[in-house]
C-alpha cells in the first residue's frame, strides 16, 4: 500500500517540476534560451530516436563506455588484488600512485588524442583512467580487510597460494570490487563523454557539443536526458549482475540472533 | 577413488593408537613477537590417540603454541615435529578447531566441510558424499545448503568441527573450540567430541580457560606458566574411566580430588597474571 502511494507521490512530484517548467515558458517567465521547454527537449529526443543516424552516436558512447570500464576495471582489480599482497610493492609505489592520481584527468584528454588519435581509443583510454583508480582502491582494500582467521583456517585446510587467491582472497574483496563496480560506470560514461566533448565525430557527447555549438539549448537538455537514461540502464543491468555473484550475502532478517 | 580417500581408515575398523609413539613433539620451542618473549623453552609431548589439554591464564601464550603446531607461526628457537616430521609451514596434516569463527563466509556448509579434501585433489563426487556423511555426523543434515551467517554459533562450530575432522588428520588442535557457547550447548558439543574422538582416537591438543573442561575432556592437563616467558609448570594425568559424560563427571570425587590439585597449581599462575595486567 505504501509503495503505491510513494509511487503516486513521486509522479505528482514529475508532473509538479515539469508542468511547472513548461507553464513557466509558456507564459514567458522562464527563458527558452536557457532553459528550452520540456516539450522542445521531449521532441527533439524523439526526433533523434526516430532517426537511425542516432543510433550510431549511442553505440560509438557504448562501446568506449564499455571497453575503458572492462579495461579500467579488469587493470584495477589486478594491480588492487597484487599490491594488496604484497604491502612491500605498495610501500614503495604509493608516492607514484598518489601523484598520478592526483592528476585531473581532463588535462590528459589532449594527451590521448595525440597519441591516439580523434577516434574510439583515445576516449577508452580517459575512461580507463578514471576507472582504473576506483576499481584498484577497492580491490586492494578488499584484499587487506581479509578475515586473518578464515585465511589462516584455509591455509591450515590445505590451500595452496593460487587456491587461496580464488577461495579467500578473490572473494573476500569481491563486496568491495563490486562496490567499486557500482561507482565507476559512472566514471567511465564522464570519461567517455569528456573526450568526445573535447574532440571527436561522433558519440553522445560530440552531439552534445554540436548542439552547444549552435545554441541549441533543447539538444544540450536532451543530450543529457538520454546519458541519464543510458547510465540508469547500465546501472540496473549492474544490480541484476552484483545479486548473481553475491548470493552468500545475508538477506535483511535472515541472520539468526 | 582417489588416493587420499583409500588411504583413509574406514569408521568400523578400530584404530589401535600407540601411546608410547609421540605424535607431537614441541622441543625446546620459544616464541617472540619482536623482542616480546611469548613462550619460552617449551618441551611437551603428545602420544598417539592421547587427548591433551591445555590450561593457563589468558595471554599466556597457549593460542601462540598451538599455531605454531599448526605451522601458521614459526618458532624463534627450537623445533615442532609430527609424526616424526618437522613442520616448517602449514598444509601438513592436522585439523585445527579455530576459536573464532573461522568458516568462508561465501560457502555454503557443504563448501566449506569439503574444503580439505578438495585442496588435496579429491574428485569433485568423492567429496560431496564424504562431506555429507561429516555433515550428518555433526547433526547438520539438511544444512548443507545453508551459508554460515544463516546458521546459529553452535550450528557454525559444528560445520567448523566437520570441517576440521573430514581429512582424518594424524592431530587434532583445538584453541577453546567451545568458550563462546552457552553452558548447555557447550555440554552437547562437548559430548559429542568425545564421541567423535572415540572412534578414531586421534592425538588431540585443546587448548581451554575452563579447568572443568580441560579435565572431563582430557587424558592429561598440561598447566603453563603466566607470561610473558611463560613455559609449562605442571603436568595431570587424567585417571579417569572413557567413555565419559561431561556434566555427570563432575559429580566424580576423583574428578573434584584432580580439580583441587590443578587448581592450586594454576591459581597462583592465574593470580600472577592478574596482578601485571591490572
Ligand atoms: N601477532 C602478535 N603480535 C604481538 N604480540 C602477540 C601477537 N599474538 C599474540 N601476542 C602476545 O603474545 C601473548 C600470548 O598470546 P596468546 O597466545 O594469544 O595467549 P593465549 O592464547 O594464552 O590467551 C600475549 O601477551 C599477546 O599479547
Ligand atoms: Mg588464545
Amino acid at each position: 500500500m505504501h509503495a503505491i502511494n510513494d509511487r503516486l507521490i513521486q509522479l505528482a512530484l514529475l508532473v509538479l517540476i515539469f508542468g511547472g517548467w513548461q507553464f513557466g515558458v509558456t507564459a514567458g517567465l522562464i527563458d527558452p534560451f536557457f532553459f528550452p521547454a520540456p516539450l522542445d527537449i521531449l521532441k527533439q529526443i524523439v526526433a533523434w530516436i526516430i532517426n537511425p543516424g542516432f543510433y550510431k552516436h549511442v553505440s560509438i558512447t557504448l562501446s568506449e563506455t564499455v571497453l575503458g570500464y572492462v579495461i579500467g576495471t579488469a587493470l584495477g582489480v589486478g594491480a588492487g588484488v597484487w599490491l594488496g599482497l604484497s604491502r612491500r610493492t605498495a610501500r614503495i609505489l604509493d608516492p607514484f600512485i598518489k601523484t598520478l592520481n592526483a592528476i585531473p584527468r581532463v588535462v590528459l584528454a589532449p594527451i590521448f588524442v595525440l597519441w591516439l588519435g580523434l577516434g574510439l581509443w583515445s576516449k577508452v583510454a580517459l575512461a580507463v583512467t578514471l576507472v582504473f583508480f576506483v576499481t584498484f582502491f577497492n580491490a586492494m582494500q578488499g584484499v587487506r580487510e581479509v578475515n586473518p582467521v578464515v585465511l589462516s583456517n584455509a591455509r591450515v585446510l590445505g590451500a595452496n597460494r593460487s587456491a587461496l587467491l580464488r577461495h579467500v582472497y578473490f572473494p573476500a574483496a569481491a563486496s568491495w570490487i563490486l562496490s567499486s563496480l557500482r561507482t565507476s560506470v559512472g566514471f567511465a560514461v564522464v570519461g567517455a563523454i569528456i573526450g568526445e566533448y573535447l574532440g571527436s565525430s561522433a558519440g553522445l557527447g560530440y552531439l552534445i557539443s554540436q548542439a552547444e555549438g549552435n545554441f541549441d539549448a533543447a539538444g544540450v537538455f536532451a543530450g543529457i536526458t538520454v546519458l541519464a537514461i543510458f547510465v540508469l540502464i547500465i546501472d540496473s543491468i549492474l544490480d541484476v549482475v552484483e545479486n548473481r555473484l553475491i548470493t552468500w550475502r545475508p538477506k535483511e532478517g535472515e541472520r539468526p540472533a | 577413488m582417489s588416493v587420499l580417500a583409500r588411504s583413509v581408515p574406514p569408521v568400523s575398523v578400530e584404530r589401535r593408537p600407540d601411546p608410547a609413539k609421540p605424535m607431537v613433539e614441541i622441543a625446546d620451542v620459544t616464541m617472540a613477537f619482536g623482542d616480546f618473549v611469548a613462550v619460552e623453552n617449551v618441551n611437551l609431548n603428545v602420544g598417539d590417540g592421547e587427548f591433551l589439554t591445555v590450561v593457563g591464564p589468558t595471554g599466556c601464550g597457549k593460542s601462540t603454541i598451538l599455531n605454531a603446531v599448526a605451522g601458521l607461526l614459526k618458532p624463534a628457537k627450537g623445533t615442532v615435529s609430527i609424526d616424526g616430521q618437522r613442520v616448517t609451514g602449514t598444509g601438513g596434516d592436522i585439523g585445527y578447531l579455530f576459536q573464532q569463527d573461522a568458516l568462508l563466509p561465501w560457502k555454503t556448509a557443504l563448501e566449506n566441510v569439503e574444503l580439505g579434501l578438495m585442496f588435496r585433489g579429491v574428485g569433485a563426487a568423492e567429496r560431496r558424499a564424504q562431506a555429507m556423511d561429516w555433515l550428518a555426523k555433526v547433526g547438520l543434515a539438511g544444512f548443507e545448503g545453508r551459508y554460515p551467517q544463516q546458521l546459529s554459533g553452535g550450528q557454525r562450530k559444528r560445520v567448523q568441527m566437520a570441517q576440521a575432522l573430514i581429512t582424518r588428520p594424524k592431530v587434532i588442535l583445538m584453541d577453546e573450540p567451545f568458550s563462546a557457547l552457552d553452558i548447555h550447548t557447550r555440554h552437547l558439543m562437548q559430548n559429542e567430541l568425545l564421541a567423535l574422538w572415540q572412534e578414531d582416537r586421534r592425538a588431540v591438543v585443546m587448548i581451554t580457560h575452563d579447568l572443568e573442561e580441560a579435565i572431563a575432556l582430557g587424558d592429561r592437563v598440561v598447566v603453563l606458566a603466566a607470561g610473558p616467558r611463560s613455559r609449562v609448570i605442571d603436568s595431570f594425568e587424567v585417571d579417569l574411566s572413557r567413555p565419559r559424560d561431561v556434566a555427570e563427571i563432575k559429580l566424580d570425587t576423583r574428578f573434584m580430588e584432580l580439580y583441587r590439585n590443578i587448581w592450586a597449581s594454576l591459581r597462583g599462575e592465574v593470580e600472577k597474571s592478574y596482578a601485571r595486567n591490572k
